[in-house]
C-alpha cells in the first residue's frame, strides 16, 4: 500500500465509479465501520488471548515459544515449496490454454470451462476421498510393477507431489476466472496480429506481447493459489503429510495460547507475502505506465 | 478424450505445410492438451475411483469385491443422512445471510473515492476469503469460545450463548463467506455505467428506484451465481468445523474425514465414497444452477 501512496501518478488518476460532485453518504461510513469491525474483533480478540493470559499477566511467551516449537520451521517450509511447485504447474498449464482458446481454439472454450468448473463440483474431501482410494491401489495392486514406484514417489513426506497435483486441480477454477478475467480486458488477437505484423515469432508475441498485458491477472491467479495452498487442511490432512495447516491443528490440542499466537501469526504471514506481491505488481504497473 | 486426442492429432499433421490460417490453429490444440492431459490423470483418476468404490462392497471372508448400491443406501439413513441435512443448513443460512451483508459492503468500496481504500479491502477480501480452516476456528475460540475474549468480558455466557454450535458456525462461516461475496460482485459492480444512474435521475428517478429497476435486475445473476458459489464454498468446508466443534454439529465432510480415518462398523469402509458422491451430486446441481448464471452476468458487463 505505501507504494501506491508515494506515488503521485497513482493517487491522481480518479478511482473508477467516483463521482465528481461530492456527495456525503452516510450509509458507506456505517456499513464500513460494521465490517471492519466484524473482521478486526476477532484478530484483536486473538491477540489479547496469547498475550494476556490468566494470572501471568501480560506475556509474549507464546510467540516466544513459536520459533523453538517443535516442526514449525520444517512445515512452513513444505508448505512454500509445495505453494511454489502448485503456482509454477497450474500457470504453465492454463496460460497458453488460455490464449490458445482465444486465438484459435473457440470450440474447446467450453470444454475448458466445463473442466475448470469441475473441482468445483468435487468437494476436497470427496477429491480426497478419492485420492485416498487410488492411493491404496498401489500397495495392493501394483507392488511388482514399475508404477509402484511411482506411487512411493508421488508419497514423499519430503515432498508429497501428490499435493501439488491435489492442488493444481483444486487451483484451477480460481486460475481460470482470474485469466479469464485479464484476457476479457484485452484484445488478444490484435495484439499478437500486430505482434506478429512487426516481424515477432509465436514465443516473442507470448511472453513480449502478451503475458505483459496479463500481468495483473497473473499475479491474482498467483495470489490465489498461494493462499489456497498456505490454507490448504483437508487434503494434507486426510492424506496423512504435514503442512503449516496441519501443524497448527496439531499444536492446538495441546496448547491453546500457541495455536492462537501461530494463527494470528500465519495470517500475518499471508497477508505480507500478498502484500509484497502486490506491491511488486503496482510497482511494475507503474513503472510501465512511465516508460509508456 | 479420445475426441479431443484425435482432432489434436489430425489437425498437426496437415497443418505443417498448409495455409497461414492453419498454422494458426495449430497451436491452439497442442497448447490445451496438456491441461486436458493433467486433469484426467490427477482429477479423472481420482474421480472414477470414487464412483467405481460407491457401488462396491468387498465382502470380509472372501475377499471378493461386487456392485451394489448398499453404500449409497447406508449413506442416506441415519446419522449419515441427519448430517448430510445439517451441512445443507448450514450452507444455505450462511450464504444467503453473506449475500445480503457482502453487497452493501461491496458497493461501499466501489463507490468510494479513495482508491487505497478500495485496494486494501479487495487484497483483504483475498486473503479472508482464503483464510477458512484452522486459523480461522482457533481465532473464534479465542474470541467467542468458552474461555474467549469476548465470552468473558461480555458475560456471554450467562446469555447462553455456545460458538459450539450451529449459530456459532453461521457466525465463523460468514468470515470467509462475506469477503468471497465482495470478490465475486466487485466487477458486476464496476460494470454499472454511471450513464446508467445519471439517466435515471434525468428521468427524475430516486436512489431507491434506481436500484429497484435498474441496478438490481442488472445485478441479479451475479448475485444469485455469488449466492450459489458461498453456498459450494460453505457445504466443502471440512478445516473449520473439524478444529471447532468435533462432531457437536453433524456436518457431512465430518462424517467423511471420520469414515477415511477408518471410523466405521465392518463393510461399510466405501460408505465414506457413498457420501463423496453425495457431495459431488449436490455440487453438482449448485453449478448446473450457478454456470448460466455466470454466463447472463457476463453478458451483461460485457455489453
Amino acid at each position: 500500500m505505501a507504494g501506491s501512496l508515494n506515488n503521485p501518478a497513482r493517487v491522481l488518476k480518479p478511482a473508477r465509479g467516483a463521482n465528481k460532485s461530492v456527495r456525503v453518504r452516510p450509509w458507506r461510513g456505517v456499513v464500513l465501520v460494521c465490517a471492519g469491525l466484524y473482521f478486526l474483533v476477532p484478530l484483536a480478540a486473538s491477540v489479547v488471548f496469547t498475550v494476556d493470559v490468566p494470572n501471568q499477566g501480560i506475556t509474549f511467551d507464546a510467540y516466544r515459544q513459536i520459533v523453538s516449537a517443535d516442526g514449525f520451521g520444517s512445515s512452513l517450509l513444505l508448505s512454500l515449496e509445495l505453494a511454489a511447485a502448485t503456482i509454477a504447474v497450474v500457470l504453465l498449464l492454463m496460460v497458453p490454454a488460455m490464449v490458445a482458446l482465444r486465438l484459435g481454439a473457440p470450440k474447446l472454450r467450453p470444454v475448458v470451462e466445463v473442466i475448470c468448473s469441475l473441482p468445483l463440483v468435487v468437494p476436497p474431501i470427496a477429491f480426497v476421498a478419492g485420492i485416498a482410494t487410488v492411493l491404496k491401489w498401489g500397495p495392493e495392486h501394483l507392488s511388482r510393477t514399475p508404477l509402484f514406484e511411482t506411487f512411493v514417489a508421488l508419497q514423499n513426506p519430503d515432498f508429497p507431489v501428490v499435493l501439488v497435483l491435489a492442488y493444481v486441480v483444486m487451483a484451477l477454477p480460481f486460475v481460470y476466472r482470474a485469466l479469464d478475467a485479464g484476457l476479457r480486458a484485452v484484445d488478444v488477437r490484435t495484439l499478437v496480429e500486430a505482434a506478429r505484423s512487426c516481424g515477432a515469432n509465436w514465443p516473442q508475441a507470448l511472453v513480449r506481447v502478451v503475458l505483459p498485458n496479463l500481468r495483473g491477472a497473473l499475479l491474482n491467479a498467483s495470489f490465489l493459489t498461494l493462499a489456497l495452498v498456505l490454507g490448504e487442511f483437508t487434503v494434507a490432512q486426510l492424506l496423512g503429510f504435514q503442512p503449516f495447516a496441519v501443524w497448527i491443528y496439531s499444536v492446538g490440542g495441546s496448547q491453546a495460547q500457541l495455536s492462537v499466537a501461530v494463527s494470528v501469526l500465519s495470517l500475518l504471514v499471508t497477508w505480507a507475502l500478498l502484500l509484497s506481491l502486490a506491491g511488486l505488481g503496482g510497482r511494475s504497473r507503474s513503472a510501465s505506465a512511465s516508460r509508456g | 478424450m479420445t475426441t479431443v486426442l484425435t482432432e489434436a492429432g489430425a489437425d498437426v499433421t496437415p497443418a505443417a505445410a498448409a495455409s497461414q490460417r492453419r498454422r494458426r490453429r495449430a497451436p491452439g490444440w497442442l497448447a490445451v492438451l496438456p491441461l486436458l492431459v493433467f486433469v484426467a490423470i490427477a482429477f479423472g483418476v481420482p474421480a472414477l475411483a470414487m464412483l467405481n468404490g460407491a457401488f462396491t462392497v468387498k465382502d470380509q471372508t472372501t475377499g471378493a469385491t461386487s456392485y451394489t448400491t448398499a453404500n449409497l443406501t447406508d449413506s442416506l439413513q441415519g446419522a449419515y443422512f441427519t448430517a448430510l441435512i445439517g451441512s445443507v443448513k448450514l450452507s444455505a443460512v450462511s450464504a444467503g445471510i453473506a449475500t445480503v451483508l457482502g453487497l452493501p459492503l461491496a458497493q461501499a468500496v466501489v463507490t468510494s473515492r479513495f482508491r487505497a481504500l478500495r485496494e486494501a479491502v479487495l487484497t483483504a477480501s483475498g486473503v479472508l476469503a482464503n483464510f477458512g480452516g484452522v486459523p480461522l476456528a482457533f481465532a473464534f475460540v479465542a474470541t467467542l469460545g468458552n474461555a474467549g475474549v469476548l465470552t468473558e468480558h461480555l458475560g456471554l455466557k450467562d446469555k447462553g450463548w455456545n460458538l459450539y454450535s450451529f449459530w456459532g458456525l453461521v457466525i465463523v462461516y460468514l468470515y470467509f463467506l462475506i469477503p468471497l461475496m465482495v470478490l465475486t460482485i466487485t466487477p458486476a459492480l464496476d460494470g454499472l455505467r454511471s450513464q446508467w444512474r445519471e439517466a435515471a435521475q434525468n428521468n427524475g428517478a430516486t436512489g431507491i428506484q434506481y436500484w429497484r429497476y435498474i441496478a438490481l435486475p442488472v445485478l441479479t445473476p451475479s448475485l444469485l451465481g455469488g449466492l450459489v458459489l458461498l453456498f459450494g464454498s460453505a457445504f466443502a468446508a471440512y478445516a473449520t468445523a473439524a478444529a471447532m466443534v468435533g462432531s457437536a454439529v453433524p456436518l457431512v465432510t465430518l462424517q467423511i474425514a471420520d469414515a477415511i480415518s477408518g471410523n466405521v462398523l465392518v463393510g461399510q469402509e466405501n460408505v465414506a465414497l457413498a457420501l463423496s458422491l453425495d457431495m459431488v451430486l449436490i455440487a453438482g446441481l449448485v453449478m448446473a444452477v450457478y454456470l448460466p448464471l455466470q454466463r447472463r452476468s457476463a453478458r451483461w458487463l460485457e455489453a
